[in-house]
């Protein structure tokens, strides 16, 4: 097992399927991330972290719907698992951790 | 939204290479969602940054998405990503791939060992091939100037035929100097001189040389090992070339020594040079001596150096740094017609021939320049290609022919857990190991076999070890032989899948043999035209040889007349000669008997037509030539000594006859220069030239001041060993000065064919290897037929099929196959091998029983073949074969 750690692409594409809940498959990804971090992303990359996300059973599939603007092709739904949302919350609270222990001389 | 009724723009599309390309490298169960969202997102990017930053996107998202993990991971078999998934390319995995191949290799020798063996010869072939061609193109080329040196050359045209040569005459050189100096920054005169003696003390030499003017190092830039550079400035001095140096003077230091040359002129020598190269136009120059040399020692050239019209020197020349050769070479083409107004009516033209064609365009026909050399190596380049080509098809048969016996094989892999790229690892590895030996093999046997075929081809090539250009060429080849040998059982048999193979309801298709019946078919044309083209050239040497030459060749021996003493005392040496019993004739003559190097065009006659130039060749000899070489008397009589009118009579051959049109020769007064001769007698043609050309009219009279060889008929009761050696003695006591240099006429003779017998050696060289290469693999087929249809030939068996029948029903389908071929061959083979012949005027032709012969070896050798294994096949037990059913 590759652990439960979490990149932080992995966490940044693993947030976007939670934004989309429902509606997570790659090119919606794509749009949900090039929307919230304003850059330009490779669906290649976002497969293979969604792929990895999948390994480590942070998000479960399932094969939704064809619809007319993908050409008659089916897609692939992405939702968090408890698992995956236990591991958003870890890394959350980690960084809430890390900005407590910041002491406020720092940015002065 | 659009209504439904409207017709709707069309969609726009990603390109379409980039497509296919991921259906092409990305796992079948992912495309369909990848090719999704990739139109999805070009859709929305075309309405929001435009069609062309879309594509763009579009390509980089494909590109982005071809990763290993969208070609192995499945999750719809959920249970594999339990165990650890190792890449096919793994290095466990690639080691895995090697033992099985050599484990194979080594299970299957026959196999192996046709697979290993045809393409070794192949290989083998092609890079001796190869070396040849890159020695002939690298001719010169170690030249500094090479792109700046020409020789220049004369095209005259009399009677409509243009002859074209690198003669040239004296004044040609000054012209040039004067009239284009600029465009040049060197112009040499230089003489090629025939063999002549050089000795110090008893170490003597005949070599080749050349005088030259002293630029002459320049432009080919002789770096001198010892000595100085203004050595040929001083006409007593010579240059030798370091290894006639270390000949002539041992260990010690030739500079300042004596050298006698053709025992008349002592020289000093000046430098010693490093010797040029073997694949150089100048690689028999053993010594430069100076132009004055040459001026001051032969009375003639002094007369001729400003008569425009004895073309007998050569023009070296290099071009100024800034100067255009083609543009030079236009520039004096009327050098000589404006300076030698009577030469005007042959209409002189002088051209540039870049040291870059010397040696493989160097020849004119009419004055157009036709195939040289250059010609050979097409031949041999085209001939090297088809022979590796050969081998592969071999390779690539035998290994499709035996996929199909391992389809159970992929089968079972598969079965228990080989995914493809698995497969493909495997047998690709088998195919480049198989490749791989056949590269060092085929090293090793290049290595050994040089030797041998440097003496074959008159070179002097080695392997070129350090030769980028070289390994990129032989790796390269390799590589490709590899994979095109390996990829129909890599892609093809790997996607089979493992149900229906293994149930048995696998067949390969009825068209699977087809290709491998294509490809036997172009192997036995390729040998079959090989095979006809060898013997077509052997022919025609053999033609030529059996020529009748009009004079008895065997046991004439002649001998170079090299030194004054030996001209001066042929009197005494001839009576000698005589006395000893080892001789019947001795004769002197201008020319030694095979081969003419004067001719002459002050003819003139009776009934001649004014305006048509002559060109006869003259030979002047001895009043026994005629006995001594055995011409034989058409009419009239030999030359006599009873006839002191004879000094001004002539004997003409028969081709002179027709070209002058006599009717009645015997008592014709010929005036040739200033005096008038009578014709006493006509001789059948003697063969003196090329024995591929038609003889020239020739004309001989008696002289005894203007010869320059001795002929001698040998006793033919004494062995020729025997005769010799009473010889020598006589020439050794008279001529000290020079070794006794004697040359058999036949063997001189022999030597014209030379140049046909080389190709003709290759050739069957060649021919040879490829029907053995092309037997190889119709073996390795054979034995696959057989196998396959062993069960077949078992019911047979059993129900009452005789051996011969059996026999009959294997072989068939070869036999078709090369008859196939032979159709195809034999007019391609006769349309070359009549363009080849055409080059000669005295040639064979080419007849029906040539390609009956080799249809009947091919099918002869294709039948022994074939043979061993259906006979095998044939005598086996049915009991073996039918038991497991």
């Amino acid at each position: 097992m590759k652990g439960t750690y979490l990149g932080e692409f992995e966490e940044v594409v693993l947030l976007a399927v939670a934004i989309r809940s429902g509606d997570a498959y790659g090119a919606t990804v794509v749009n949900e991330i090039e929307q919230q971090m304003n850059r330009a992303v490779n669906l290649g990359a976002v497969h293979s972290a969604l792929n990895r996300l999948y390994e480590k059973g942070l998000v479960s599939s399932h094969m939704g719907g064809a619809s007319q603007e993908r050409g008659g092709r089916r897609k692939r739904l992405y939702s968090v698992t408890a698992a995956g949302r236990r591991a958003l919350e870890e890394a959350r609270q980690l960084r809430n951790q890390m900005w407590e222990a910041i002491p406020t001389t720092t940015w002065a | 939204m659009t209504k439904p009724t409207e017709p709707q723009p069309p969609r726009p599309v990603g390109p379409r290479w980039a497509t296919r390309l991921l259906h092409a490298f990305c796992a079948p169960h992912l495309v369909d969602e990848m090719a999704g969202d990739l139109d999805e997102l070009f859709q929305q990017r075309v309405g929001t940054i435009g069609l062309r930053k879309a594509r763009l996107r579009y390509i980089r998202d494909v590109l982005s998405l071809l990763r290993p993990f969208a070609l192995k991971h499945k999750p719809t078999v959920q249970h594999f990503s339990k165990y650890p998934q190792h890449s096919s390319f793994h290095p466990d995995m690639i080691r895995n791939y090697l033992k099985i191949a050599f484990r194979n290799l080594g299970k299957n020798k026959i196999y192996s060992f046709i697979n290993i063996g045809g393409l070794t010869v192949g290989m083998t072939v092609a890079m001796l091939i190869g070396l040849w061609i890159y020695d002939e193109l690298s001719f010169d080329t170690d030249h500094l100037n090479y792109n700046r040196i020409a020789k220049v050359m004369l095209q005259q045209t009399v009677e409509g035929n243009t002859s074209t040569s690198e003669w040239v005459p004296i004044p040609l050189s000054t012209a040039l100097k004067n009239d284009y100096g600029s465009d040049f920054s060197h112009i040499v005169l230089t003489h090629q001189t025939g063999e002549q003696i050089l000795a110090n003390g008893t170490a003597k030499l005949t070599q080749k040389g050349y005088y030259a003017e002293p630029e002459f190092l320049e432009i080919l830039p002789l770096k001198l090992r010892q000595g100085a550079r203004s050595g040929l400035n001083d006409p007593g001095s010579i240059l030798l070339s370091e290894s006639l140096a270390s000949a002539l003077f041992g260990n010690t230091d030739p500079i300042n020594q004596l050298v006698k040359v053709n025992n008349k002129v002592a020289v000093k020598v000046a430098g010693v040079y490093p010797d040029f190269p073997n694949n150089s136009e100048f690689r028999d120059v053993a010594y430069v001596l100076p132009w004055t040399q040459f001026v001051a020692d032969q009375e003639w050239v002094k007369r001729v150096e400003d008569n425009w019209g004895v073309n007998a020197f050569q023009l070296l020349v290099q071009l100024a740094p800034n100067a255009d050769l083609d543009k030079v070479s236009a520039k004096i083409e009327s050098v000589k017609a404006t300076h030698a107004k009577d030469e005007a009516k042959f209409n002189p033209k002088a051209f540039l021939h870049p040291m870059s064609r010397w040696h493989l365009y160097s020849e004119w026909e009419n004055g157009v320049p036709v195939r040289g050399r250059i010609q050979f190596v097409w031949l041999f380049g085209i001939i090297g290609l088809f022979v590796l080509l050969l081998a592969c098809i071999n390779f690539m048969n035998l290994s499709t022919a035996r996929s199909e016996k391992r389809a159970k094989e992929v089968g079972i892999r598969k079965a228990v857990g080989s995914v493809r790229s698995q497969l493909i690892g495997q047998f690709f590895s088998e195919s480049f190991l198989v490749v791989f030996f056949a590269f060092a093999l085929s090293l090793l046997l290049v290595q050994l076999a040089l030797p041998w075929f440097n003496e074959i081809a008159d070179k002097n090539t080695s392997i070129l070890w350090n030769n980028s250009l070289f390994w990129a060429l032989g790796i390269g080849f390799s590589l490709i032989t590899g994979l095109v040998a390996g990829s129909y059982p890599a892609f093809y048999l790997s996607g089979f899948q493992p149900v229906k193979v293994l149930k048995g309801t696998f067949r390969v298709g009825r068209f699977a043999s087809m290709p491998r019946k294509v490809l036997v078919v172009t192997q036995f044309t390729v040998s079959l035209a090989l095979i006809i083209g060898t013997i077509i050239v052997f022919r025609q040497i053999q033609y030529a040889k059996n020529r009748p030459l009009g004079y008895d060749r065997n046991g004439l021996v002649s001998v170079r007349m090299n030194t004054p003493e030996l001209m001066e005392r042929y009197g005494i040496i001839h009576t000698e000669l005589l006395q000893t019993g080892a001789v019947v004739s001795v004769a002197e003559s201008n020319n030694p008997t095979t081969g003419v190097y004067s001719s002459d065009n002050r003819l003139d006659w009776k009934g001649k037509d004014p305006n048509r130039p002559v060109d006869f060749n003259v030979v002047t000899c001895t009043h026994d030539f005629g006995k001594t070489v055995g011409w034989q008397i058409k009419e009239g009589r030999d030359f006599s000594r009873n006839f002191s009118t004879d000094s001004t009579g002539l004997i003409l051959n028969e081709s002179a006859i027709k070209y002058m049109g006599l009717k009645h020769p015997i008592g014709e007064r010929i005036k040739w220069a200033n005096e008038t001769y009578t014709v006493i007698g006509v001789i059948k043609d003697l063969v003196t030239d090329s024995p591929f050309e038609p003889v020239k009219q020739t004309a001989f009279r008696l002289n005894y001041e203007w010869t320059n060889f001795i002929t001698i008929r040998l006793n033919p009761k004494m062995s020729a060993r025997e005769a010799l050696n009473k010889i020598e003695p006589i020439f050794r006591k008279y001529n000290p000065a020079s070794p006794f240099d004697y040359k058999f006429v036949s063997a001189e003779q022999d030597q014209k064919f030379r140049a046909e017998e080389r190709i003709g050696k290759l050739a069957t060289l060649f021919a040879i290897l490829a029907i053995f290469i092309s037997c190889l693999g119709l073996f390795g087929l054979a034995s696959f037929v057989a196998e396959q249809r062993t069960k077949e030939i078992g019911v047979r068996k059993v129900l009452g099929a005789s051996v011969f029948n059996l026999w009959q029903l294997l072989s068939k389908d070869f036999i078709v196959l090369v008859l196939i071929s032979f159709l195809l061959a034999s007019p391609v083979a006769y349309y070359f091998m009549s363009g080849w012949l055409k080059q000669y005027t005295y040639r064979s032709d080419i007849s029906w029983w040539i390609f009956a012969v080799s249809g009947l070896a091919a099918i002869g050798i294709t039948l022994a073949t074939v043979s061993f294994q259906s006979i095998k096949a044939a005598l086996m037990n049915p009991v073996r074969s039918l038991r497991s059913e």
